[in-house]
């Protein structure tokens, strides 16, 4: 290519480029979401089916889209962040990011302790992260809370995933408010002693090893488990669900707030409101395998088929605000 | 015309204020995240900091120089080894091996990690296979080890070495290595004291790449779950939720880098890499005896395997199971990808173009210093680097939006420059500067003054002399430069996720879309899409090189 021919070319390219980026303000409603577009369309798709109400999305990780929103301030065109975790939300709202919805609907149908205290964000579906087992070398006896994986019996049978994902630091952060931070170092102190094998990346690769009898027990979320199991059903795994005695099974959720500078605050609370109820919340939950955060909606049948269980009462805020606390606690044991 | 007036003559065009403004410019986008990166370093969090000095720092700087010399070497070694073969002498299969050893840059690092992590660990079917035949696999070694991630990490990257090696062999002309064996050296001597030497600036250029690449993994480390100084940012980041400790580790990341490329270049300051301008390629190749022949072509093949085919080979069956996945939408996800890649490859591979000359041309020190940092942030993490460039340009419009208030009052059209094409072209342009910048200026080293000197003293200078002369010579290199940003951006996630204007989503984001809720075996589908178009170049790139091969 000559370069006499490159100039004008790049020139042109520029210019198509950046136009694009100047427009008048739209009526649609502008989501930033952690949680992945084949979890989302469906539901937005729904929506607009429904109400006429157009719903533009930018997907990304959490960190990076709320980077950006702070960058953006009150020129932001987002009205809606969503992601996948309580710890994000309670940080996007921490730096003032999200505003506070008064609302009757999401007050009745999200319980308090899935939803931030001021308002500013709602959990729309429970991720529960529980014991796993091995059916054919554990009895379920044998299992009852976290802290009792780090005992004298799972000693090299333990299986964890990394601690570098957000699950295991907010179940940490979970201990901590729980027991304390001596106490929950101690619990996690214990289950490094008793792991079978360096951590793994990823949920699916711990049960694999499970099944392999590279250990017996690990935490898993529990969609995880209901995606493999849907695939394998005869696979010598269950789930145990911890701490019944106890507190109960450590949930986190997948929510969402609205912007701090929303240019369409009231349309994202309507849907924010539909999203709350029941025909929206059983096909938000079920297209991943989670819970409805509202208590009246049932699970999918995958999911019912693994028994009732406690979940945990304490508000999943506190997962945010101790979770760089759980991150040191950590790294001070030694959980990689 | 004396000699004097030549060298003014051919460097006329270079000396005026506007080509300086350009490079400037070119190099602005790159610098923007170091500045951010640097200014955040001189403020440090000083209770984070303690606990990262204390518990991490120790652990994460030996992982990391221990992949940086591992893979560093490893890979240096494969791809100048195979470079040779394939460029020097005659093998079975190399004129196939020529092209297809090119293959591995298509697939993804992350990608590669994780179908080897699923093969190898302990309950993936290798040594499921071999308890169930022996009733024990404890003697096979953990996949997930410091030499697990290195012989991943190298199997992925050596491509980089191995094309600018290539490129080296194959434009330093045979008469260099045929002098130095009428001198008397023996045909290994001839390519040890010789051959090597003359291509060291771009094995050199290759490694750097590799070592850059390296350093700002972070999917593939953390497939293995293995700790680097990357990990430790995006740890501090996402889980302690202080991105002003992240945005420091990432400052001490990039002196590491400086320190490597300082100790480089000095070792070779004053050495001139110019060809013997032999470019005839009909002469012989090295004959290797029979049985050296049979080696070269099991060790192209070994690495070929397990670099390229048994992964897509993975790939392919797990796309196979989720083959319902493929909707029409594909055709955008690959025409978007492939659209974005182009453009990236026009403008990056012209921007080296132009700073590779304006490094040669002015040869002022603080043009060299400029050109050299804005190359380096290829070494930063991706998502830190998205970050590092998105929210300054998110500045910028904020500013422009309130000048436009000011201006036209509240019905001022609304901007967003950060959801834009022009967005994703200049964070592209951030990353992968570096990408096109190496070779295109290891192949101008191959351009003597004297070159320059006969075209001038014929009238042909300026641009004239650039399309006429020099980019003819540079053809193996541009294209080489091509390939390797083509195939790159194709690759590129947290860049392409956080600038892509809505709707914009291409199969890298498709990969992410999947990974993200740890669906991998999903995500085969359009990583195998992306290795597909990503041959398209490398056979371009074959052709290319014909001419001279």
């Amino acid at each position: 290519m000559s370069i006499r021919l490159l100039a004008p070319l790049l020139g042109a390219l520029l210019l198509v480029a950046g136009v694009s980026g100047c427009g008048k303000q739209s009526s649609e409603l502008v989501v930033y979401s952690a949680r992945n577009e084949q979890l989302i369309k469906p539901i937005f798709d729904r929506y607009t089916a429904e109400t006429g109400q157009k719903i533009r999305f930018v997907t990304d990780d959490a960190g990076p889209l709320i980077e950006r929103l702070n960058a953006e301030g009150a020129n932001s065109q987002a009205d809606i962040l969503m992601t996948v975790d309580a710890g994000e939300l309670w940080h996007a709202a921490d730096l003032g990011l999200l505003q506070s919805v008064q609302s009757d609907a999401l007050s009745a149908n999200i319980p308090e302790s899935l939803r931030d205290p001021n308002n500013r964000w709602f959990g729309f579906s429970i991720r529960a992260r529980t014991i796993v087992y091995s059916t054919e070398r554990v009895k379920p006896e044998e299992l009852s809370d976290y802290a009792a994986l780090g005992g004298e019996r799972w000693k090299g049978k333990l299986c964890l995933r990394t601690s570098k994902k957000v699950y295991n630091q907010s179940l940490v952060a979970m201990l901590i408010a729980e027991h304390g931070e001596p106490k929950a170092e101690e619990i996690v102190r214990g289950w490094v002693a008793n792991l079978a094998t360096e951590p793994f990346s990823n949920d699916t690769l711990l049960m694999q090893a499970i099944v392999a009898g590279q250990c017996d027990v690990g935490l898993v979320n529990t969609y995880y488990f209901g995606r493999l199991v849907r695939e394998q059903p005869e696979l010598p795994i269950k789930l145990f669900w911890a701490d019944q005695a106890g507190q109960g099974v450590h949930v986190n959720i997948s929510g969402a707030g609205v912007t701090a500078h929303a240019p369409r605050a009231a349309e994202a609370k309507k849907f924010f409101e539909w999203l709350s109820q029941p025909e929206a919340q059983t096909m938000f939950a079920g297209l991943n395998l989670e819970y409805p955060a509202n208590p009246a909606v049932k699970a999918d049948a995958i999911v019912l088929a693994w028994g009732d269980f406690k979940p945990s009462p304490m508000n999943v805020a506190q997962a945010g605000e101790l979770q760089a606390a759980a991150v040191k606690l950590m790294d001070r044991v030694g959980y990689r | 015309m004396t000699a004097d007036s030549i060298q003014s003559e051919t460097r006329r065009g270079w000396r005026s204020p506007l080509s300086v403004v350009l490079g400037i410019l070119l190099c602005l986008p790159a610098l923007v995240p170091l500045v951010v990166i640097v200014h955040a370093t001189i403020s440090p969090e000083a209770d984070v900091w303690a606990h990262l000095a204390r518990y991490v720092l120790p652990e994460v700087t030996i992982n990391t120089i221990k992949l940086l010399i591992g893979v560093g070497l490893l890979s240096s070694v494969v791809g100048t080894a195979l470079a040779w073969l394939t460029s020097m002498c005659e093998f079975p299969g190399r004129r196939f091996f020529d092209w297809a050893l090119l293959l591995p840059l298509a697939i993804p690092t992350y990608v590669l990690a994780f179908v080897a992590v699923g093969f190898l660990d302990y309950s993936g079917p290798l040594q499921t296979w071999l308890r169930e035949l022996t009733g024990t696999s404890q003697w096979v070694p953990r996949i997930r080890s410091t030499g697990g991630v290195i012989v991943v990490l190298s199997l992925a990257l050596y491509p980089y070495v191995y094309l600018l090696a290539r490129t080296a062999f194959l434009t330093q002309g045979r008469r260099a290595l045929e002098a130095a064996q009428t001198l008397g050296f023996g045909r290994a001597a001839a390519t040890w004291k010789v051959a090597l030497p003359m291509a060291r600036p771009w094995i050199a250029a290759g490694v750097a790449l590799v070592c850059m690449e390296t350093l700002a993994d972070f999917g593939a480390v953390s497939v293995f779950n293995y700790n680097t100084f990357t990990t430790a940012i995006y740890r501090a980041w996402f889980g302690m939720f202080s991105i002003s400790a992240a945005l420091e580790l990432a400052g001490v990341l990039l002196v590491f880098v400086i320190a490597a490329f300082a100790l480089e270049r000095s070792s070779r300051a004053g050495a001139r890499f110019t060809s013997a301008r032999d470019m005839s390629r009909e002469t012989t190749r090295l004959q290797l005896t029979p049985a050296m022949r049979w080696v070269a072509f099991i060790s192209a093949g070994l690495v070929l395997a397990l670099a390229f085919a048994l992964p897509l080979l993975q790939l392919l069956i797990w796309s196979l199971k989720n083959a319902s996945d493929i909707d029409s939408r594909y055709w955008g996800f690959i025409a978007r990808s492939l659209m974005l890649a182009g453009s990236a490859v026009v403008v990056i591979v012209a921007a080296s173009l132009l700073l590779a000359y304006l490094e040669r041309r002015r040869s002022s020190a603080s043009m060299k210093a400029l050109v050299r940092l804005a190359t380096l942030g290829y070494a930063v993490p991706g998502t830190v680097l998205a970050v590092g460039i998105v929210v300054p340009l998110v500045m910028l419009n904020n500013y422009l939006q309130g000048l436009l208030r000011t201006w036209f009052g509240a019905g001022a059209p609304v901007l967003l420059l950060q959801g834009t094409l022009l967005a994703v072209l200049i964070a592209y342009l951030a990353r992968f500067l570096t990408v096109g910048f190496n070779p295109v200026e290891s192949g101008l080293q191959r351009i003597t003054r004297s070159i320059d000197e006969a075209a001038a003293s014929l009238g042909v200078v300026g641009t004239q002399l650039i399309r006429k002369v020099h980019v003819p010579l540079l053809r193996t290199s541009l294209a080489t430069a091509a390939t390797l940003v083509f195939v790159d951006v194709m690759k590129e996630m947290p860049i392409t996720l956080i600038t892509r204007p809505p709707g914009w989503d291409t199969l890298a984001v498709r990969v992410w879309e999947m990974t993200s809720e740890g669906e991998w075996e999903r995500a085969a589908l359009p990583a195998v899409a992306i290795v597909l178009v990503g041959l398209i170049p490398a056979a371009m790139l074959t052709r290319r090189g014909a001419h001279v091969a």
